[in-house]
């Protein structure tokens, strides 16, 4: 233990406050952040960048990414931005982000090639694979499962945080390491309502339209290592602070493990908006835990398996035997390099990030269910045999792809090398019978596989005006390019909209209300007060009783009765020693208001639902054609608001699109052509 | 608003993801400086390593080696339940 006389390094600015001002405020400092600050800055505007790690090595990527999504217009592809969104649509049953989608697969290829311009590698330019069949000899781009195809690109992602950071600096961009923004600084605007007709409270009375206008003027802050004050005035705001997390697993010795996206990552953009009456659609979609290397699981990419980036690794059972992979058809396949090609007669697959079990039309090659191998006599446990494929895929996987995807590199690449492991001779061991080596109870619930977010539209806008949204801060997200693209974008309308807005008058009460907040838990002493882990223990167990896997109007309401109770009695008790325990106890505060949210939107939604993993037992019937809608919820004066909105909201994404971008359309012809 | 003093010390955890081999570490902080979940705090003492103040909350990434200038000065180990087997392969019986 450190010795008693230890005091805390950073001085103590409690109490003290700054004023800073830009044109554009970015929330959130990973991929997504970075590019939206990047675009506003190279419109020539005044940028802030907050971030609560440091950028360098902070968000989900921050120690890197292997494989790069929906880069239709990369010069290999073989397909059109126009396919692959509209499969991930298709796919998702339309309860995906077709814009963002659609940005990605459009603008994707054009942020990898920025990376590589800020020095990130995106090609292999040392000729490490030459000759591979993964391997583009002219542009020596390298791809991930559809071969045939091409649209999705293997990268060193290790080297992208770094570069960015880099860029930012260059720019002008003032990065504030350390610093928590905490809540939105809101102005009502005079004269006029938006135009939301049909929105109702959820006791279903309908409410005439009159939803006054609220502008975004900024946000407000502290840092996290002195307990400074700060209040962000911007012209235009994107937010970009990633997913809530921590909801339903929470484990007080290893908290850092208990999620899969960073320990910092846990929703605070989405508190944040919908104590400022943003609009939010898709948080009753919930999966059954996938990830948690606090107990039930391995940590990502550390265990043998076949999916994401070891695919398609060879699985072989306790034997020995070797598990065949089979096409969409169940025809067996007899080489390594089927693994990697459509099957006949199909244009192209989908895999990756938020793709599990496809339909028919865009499954890839896959191993044999686990219930069909039990009948063959195959045998537990299974493995990853890399011995057995051709020596790039091998290497490709064991040393690229691990190694680049993020907390690879030395978690698992170097520390299981220092063990001994060598992939040519040995197997690395999967658990349980699924291929994430994990066992999740139906009650420990998790925001994956494109969870729901803020509501926007066609310039990521949310209902706050000169508010936008990028990343995983997006309803139904997933990947590092759909980050990056989403963050650009954002930025660039962002951008657009500050060149026409002035500053925003900040109100005086509302600084010292959030002040006042902000600082309380410090003056609550450790011996009389409630730590910020047994607050989050008991959230994660009230969201686990009621709203698990099944739900019902009684529990959900028992549930808010009780988180309710929490804010009364255990909120003013919480206890900080200093700014480091005050960032995660507004942490946790942050996670009370999201499972708020959260218990509101199961409320909202009277059926239950496959696509949205959702199970109403007071409403057991599924997908009624009434029902394939968003309900997009926001709180208005305390009461919670639902509108609904049609599910392809976004009309023909090429034709849409096109009719908004066409200057960014000029720009990057003018680029191809000098 | 009212003067408060901090307080800090360090948090239990049965694992410990951080060991520093002090021969080799040379006190630069700059994996205090990268760490995104900000759990090591500078040592009272220059050049000497940072104290891994709230172990629980690691996150395991590796940012904190992958940023030291002296290779072999911070370790990283996931928590031991967590270290995967791997056995030697298998000839296929069949």
């Amino acid at each position: 233990m450190v010795e008693e006389k230890y005091s805390w390094p950073y001085g103590n600015e409690v109490g003290q406050e700054e004023t800073i001002e830009s044109d554009v405020l970015v929330l959130g400092g990973g991929l997504s952040g970075c590019f939206a600050a990047i675009a506003a800055a190279r419109k020539g505007l005044s940028v802030t960048l907050v971030e609560k790690g440091a950028v360098e090595r902070s968000g989900s990527a921050g120690t890197g990414f292997d494989h790069w999504e929906s880069a239709c217009t990369n010069p290999c592809s073989k397909v059109t931005p126009e396919e692959i969104a509209e499969a991930y649509v298709d796919e998702q049953d339309w309860y995906s982000n077709g814009i963002a989608h659609y940005i990605e697969c459009r603008e994707g290829y054009d942020r990898l090639l920025d990376l590589e311009s800020f020095g990130g590698k995106i090609r292999d330019t040392e000729g490490e694979f030459v000759g591979a069949e993964f391997r583009d000899e002219k542009t020596k781009l390298m791809f991930a499962y559809d071969y045939e195809n091409k649209f999705t690109i293997r990268v060193w992602g290790s080297t992208f945080k770094p570069a960015l950071y880099r860029e930012l600096k260059r720019l002008g961009v003032r990065v504030m390491d350390r610093t928590e923004a905490t809540a939105l600084l809101v102005e009502k605007m005079s004269g006029g309502s938006q135009e939301i007709q049909e929105e109702k409270t959820v006791t279903g009375t309908k409410e005439k339209s009159g939803n006054p206008v609220r502008r975004g003027i900024g946000a407000m802050g502290m840092n996290v290592r002195t307990g400074k004050f700060y209040v962000l005035r911007a012209k235009a705001t994107v937010m970009a602070m990633s997913r809530p997390a921590r909801v339903w697993l929470f484990s007080a010795d290893t908290t850092g493990l208990c999620e899969f996206r960073p320990m910092q990552s846990i929703g605070s953009g989405h508190a944040m908006g919908w104590r400022a009456g943003m609009e939010f659609t898709m948080m009753e979609k919930t999966v059954r835990a996938e990830f948690s290397a606090a107990g039930r699981s391995f940590p990502p990419y550390g265990a043998g398996n076949n999916h994401n980036t070891w695919y398609a690794a060879t699985m072989v059972d306790a034997r020995g035997v070797e598990i065949p992979y089979v096409d969409r058809d169940g025809r067996e396949l007899k080489t390594v390099s089927e693994r990697y090609y459509p099957a006949p007669g199909q244009k192209f697959f989908l895999k990756g990030g938020v793709i599990d079990n496809p339909k028919y039309e865009y499954r890839g090659p896959e191993t044999l269910d686990f219930e069909e191998l039990m009948k063959r006599g195959y045998q537990l446990p299974f493995y990853a045999d890399l011995s057995r494929m051709p020596e790039q895929e091998r290497r490709v996987i064991w040393g690229m792809m691990v190694g680049e995807e993020a907390k690879t590199k030395i978690p698992i690449y170097q520390n299981y090398t220092d063990r001994g492991f060598d992939p040519e001779q040995h197997m690395l061991q999967s658990y349980g019978t699924g291929w994430q080596s994990a066992n999740f109870l139906e009650q420990e619930r998790q925001f994956f596989g494109a969870p729901g977010g803020v509501m926007h539209d066609w310039d990521l806008k949310t209902n706050l005006v000169g508010v936008y949204a990028a990343g995983d801060q997006l309803y139904a997200s997933d990947c590092a390019g759909f980050a990056c693209a989403t963050g650009y974008y954002a930025g660039r309308k962002a951008a657009e909209y500050a060149k026409t807005a002035a500053l925003g008058e900040v109100c005086r009460a509302d600084v010292e209300t959030e002040q006042e907040r902000l600082y309380a838990p410090l003056y609550v002493s450790g011996e009389d007060g409630v730590s910020w882990k047994e607050l989050n223990m008991a959230i994660s167990k009230a969201m686990q009783n009621y709203c698990g896997g099944v739900k019902c109007e009684a529990l959900l309401k028992e549930g808010l009765d009780l988180l309710e109770s929490f804010e009364q009695e255990i909120v003013p008790k919480l206890t900080a020693a200093n700014p480091h325990e005050l960032m995660r106890v507004h942490e946790v505060l942050d996670i009370l208001t999201v499972a708020e949210l959260v218990l509101h939107a199961s409320l909202a939604r009277k059926s239950s639902s496959v696509p949205l993993c959702f199970n109403r037992s007071d409403y057991p019937e599924l997908d009624p054609v009434n029902d394939r809608k968003h309900i997009v919820i926001r709180r208005e004066n305390g009461a919670v608001m639902t509108r609904d909105v049609s599910l392809g909201f976004f009309g023909k994404l090429q034709a849409e699109y096109e009719k908004r971008n066409q200057d960014y359309i000029q720009e990057v012809a003018a680029r191809e052509k000098g | 608003m009212k003067k408060v003093e901090f307080t800090v010390e360090q948090a239990p955890c049965s694992t410990a993801p951080l060991k520093y081999d002090e021969t080799l570490c040379i006190g630069c902080n700059r994996c205090a400086e990268v760490c995104q979940c900000d759990i090591l705090l500078p040592s009272a003492e220059k050049g000497k390593h940072p104290i891994v103040m709230y172990p629980g909350e690691c996150y395991y990434c590796g940012a904190c080696v992958m940023v030291c200038p002296r290779p072999g000065a911070i370790r990283l180990s996931h928590p031991l339940m967590n270290r995967a087997k791997f056995v030697p392969v298998r000839k296929t019986e069949e």
